[in-house]
């Protein structure tokens, strides 16, 4: 589906649903280099129990026109302005990685537009290696291997996905090079500059759930668990054995997780 | 586009896609022998149909055992997700099923295995999808050949039975400039001596009867989307980018990224044609492949001996085989297949038709039959089998002289094949 956000053609995936007024909204903010195709399974186990899935992909990611916005301040307040032009008063709010910190910042800040928040791979801040960023700003490959890799956890890498006949690593891999050039770094960037999550953190006022992965190269549990104990109502659910890919690693207990508070 | 940097490819060849069985612990993958798979509950199973879950429902459209080796083979050859199939001939028609329809067509190559000639040239035309097939080594005609309503750009890595090798960078450039995908079939050179997603190609076949497998026990086939292809961006490709009926109106492009073809491949093609892997096959393909390095390298040393024996013989009138400098792709197998080229290659035999049979008959060590890439040596005369009812005039056509002998050099001593092909060639000789 395509909507005009800021005048910038917009894409979002509903999963194979309908959007019916007075149906609950459920917001998806992918991470850094992807897009709404990473939220697949749970946007078609949304649509189909009634809700109104937006999967969105942020500008100049997946289907969306434009340029990558330049901070986590300003991808907040275009989830902010795609509400209001996609006709949504309050929705959950789920993000992963990047998205995560979408996710908590519009949370902290448009509080009455959440109606509750989930965070997957989270932590604040999230900065990014100097190495990685220096890849990505340079558009070299290296950056998406190397991102690749550290999203996964020794089990991501060898392989046994829940989804049949999918490489969990090559997947991911493919995702990224999809991306656009500069694309990739502006994300990164934005990452490693967020700097004001733990005080957004303890501005939250929506339920909220939190997924650490006990493998998480990128954003490490004990990052993330100090996340979690600075939002005021935040359940977490521990993800074993799992990586960063969370949603590619483990995507049966991630729905099952998002189903108990979406 | 490079590989993301992880375990290498003999580590992955043994572990890739599989951990120790949660239940039980078992080290090695289980065969999981069951047509269906229980469910949670009612949410679940409509998830798992719904593509909301991950997990199995019914062995024609996935079953654990098989996921383990299609996982392997999409790691091995850097794809993104892989189908077992039946047989090499299911994978093939599974590719083209996907993403090629009746009134369209398809370019492949003129030099490639039999059935696949069979597929395209006869049954594929009588479903209403035309092919033109063309000289793998002509570039040319190959981007001639491509019409407004090609679909599909196909052919062998190493051609069946001309060895002629794929320039497979500059075929995936045409074929991508047209807004195609290159479908390769890799036979004969498994992921170990070959990768072709990493030089161009976006689909991969393999009939896993052959090297992967390497016993010669089963039947088999494996179709890898290497997840590079722009299905939505080509504009050609409806059945990934526009709403299916057949599935709800799901989009694949749009909803599986990277993934779109093996999905569609996996929910319609499996789902209706049925032409899926028995688990137990499965299991044994996967045994081959722990060990696939090995011997891939043992066929590669052998051949080189015996194709420099061949080379000796004068009643070996030409052998023809990449690793040699006179043939014509010698220095491209470099390029593509550093590891060496493959283990099958033929060679014309002094005294054609009549020699050729006493060869194949004076042979004690290697097995005459209509297969390659077994562990065992194996050996056909073309002109007196496969292709008996074909006169001078025809093989000549179809690239097959009358003392064409294919060979497919197996895991033996090296000096026990030569003394076999050296009394074979001595009694081809004898009356004529």
């Amino acid at each position: 589906m395509y909507t005009q956000v800021n005048d910038q053609k917009t894409f979002y995936s509903n999963g194979n649903g309908k959007i019916i007024q007075g149906q609950p909204n459920v917001v998806f903010i992918h991470g850094a280099g992807h897009d709404h195709s990473v939220w697949v399974m749970p946007s078609r186990y949304f649509a189909r129990h009634h809700y109104n899935v937006f999967a969105l992909d942020l500008p100049a990611h997946g289907r969306s026109a434009g340029t990558p916005l330049k901070s986590i301040d300003a991808m907040a307040d275009w989830i902010c302005a795609a509400l209001d032009v996609l006709d949504v008063d309050a929705a959950a709010i789920v993000g992963h990685s990047m998205g995560s910190l979408v996710a908590l910042n519009f949370s902290a800040r448009y509080a009455s537009r959440t109606r509750v928040l989930a965070l997957l791979g989270t932590s604040t801040p999230m900065p990014v290696t100097e190495v990685l960023l220096n890849a990505a700003r340079d558009n070299e490959h290296d950056a998406f291997d190397m991102a690749n890799t550290w999203s996964h956890s020794p089990f991501g890498e060898m392989g046994g996905n829940e989804n049949p006949g999918i490489s969990m690593m090559m997947s991911g891999q493919r995702l990224l090079e999809r991306t656009p050039e500069d694309v990739y770094f502006a994300d990164l960037n934005a990452c490693n500059a967020f700097a004001d999550g733990d005080r957004l953190a303890t501005q939250i006022t929506s339920e909220s759930l939190m997924f650490v992965a006990a493998q998480d190269k990128m954003t490490a549990p004990a990052s993330a668990l100090k996340v979690a104990q600075l939002i005021p109502q935040c359940r977490v659910i521990h993800l074993n054995p799992c990586g960063h890919a969370m949603l590619s690693e483990q995507p049966n207990a991630v729905l099952d997780g998002l189903a108990s508070i979406v | 586009m490079a590989k993301p940097p992880t375990l290498k490819f003999d580590s992955l060849a043994l572990h890739a896609g599989q951990k120790p069985d949660p239940t039980t612990g078992a080290r090695a993958t289980p065969i999981y022998q069951s047509a269906s798979f229980v469910f949670r509950d009612t949410d679940t199973a409509v998830g798992l149909f719904n593509i909301e879950r991950a997990g199995h429902v019914y062995s024609r459209l996935s079953n654990p055992t098989n996921a383990v080796l299609e996982e392997r083979i999409a790691t091995l050859d850097n794809g993104v997700g892989a189908i077992a199939t039946a047989s090499g001939q299911a994978a093939m028609h599974l590719a083209i099923a996907t993403i090629v329809s009746a009134g369209e067509h398809i370019v492949a190559s003129r030099s490639i295995y039999g059935g696949t000639h069979n597929l395209l040239d006869y049954t594929m035309r009588r479903f209403g999808i035309d092919t033109t097939f063309v000289d793998p080594r002509d570039l040319d005609a190959l981007a001639s050949a491509i019409q407004p309503n090609t679909r599909l750009v196909f052919s062998e890595v190493v051609g069946n039975p001309g060895m002629e090798v794929l320039n497979i960078p500059e075929v995936a450039e045409i074929a991508h400039k047209a807004g195609l995908p290159l479908l390769v079939d890799a036979t004969f050179t498994t992921p170990y001596l070959c990768r072709p997603i990493d030089f161009g190609a976006d689909l991969v076949m393999h009939s896993a009867t052959k090297f992967l497998s390497g016993h010669g026990v089963v039947i088999g086939g494996l179709l890898v989307d290497g997840g590079t292809f722009d299905w939505q961006g080509s504009g050609k490709f409806p059945t990934l980018s526009e709403p299916y009926a057949g599935f709800h109106n799901l989009n694949f492009a749009e909803e599986f990224g990277p993934a779109a073809f093996i999905t569609r491949a996996r929910k319609e093609g499996l789902r209706d044609f049925g032409a899926c892997m028995a688990p137990n096959t499965a299991f044994q393909i996967l045994q081959g492949i722990e060990t696939l390095s090995l011997r891939m390298q043992r066929h590669i040393e052998n051949t080189e001996v015996v194709v420099a024996f061949l080379e000796q013989q004068e009643q070996v009138e030409s052998v023809n085989h990449p690793m040699l400098e006179a043939h014509p792709d010698h220095e491209l197998a470099k390029a593509i297949l550093p590891k060496g080229s493959t283990a099958v290659f033929s060679f014309n035999i002094v005294g054609g038709r009549t020699a050729g049979i006493k060869f194949i008959e004076n042979l004690k060590l290697f097995s005459h039959l209509a297969n390659v890439g077994d562990a065992k040596s194996l050996v056909i005369h073309p002109a007196s089998t496969t292709h008996h009812r074909m006169d001078s005039a025809a093989l000549d056509k179809a690239g097959i002289s009358e003392g064409l002998i294919r060979l497919s050099i197996g895991l033996e001593d090296a000096a026990d094949i030569v003394a076999d092909l050296k009394s074979g060639l001595r009694a081809s000789q004898r009356g004529l």
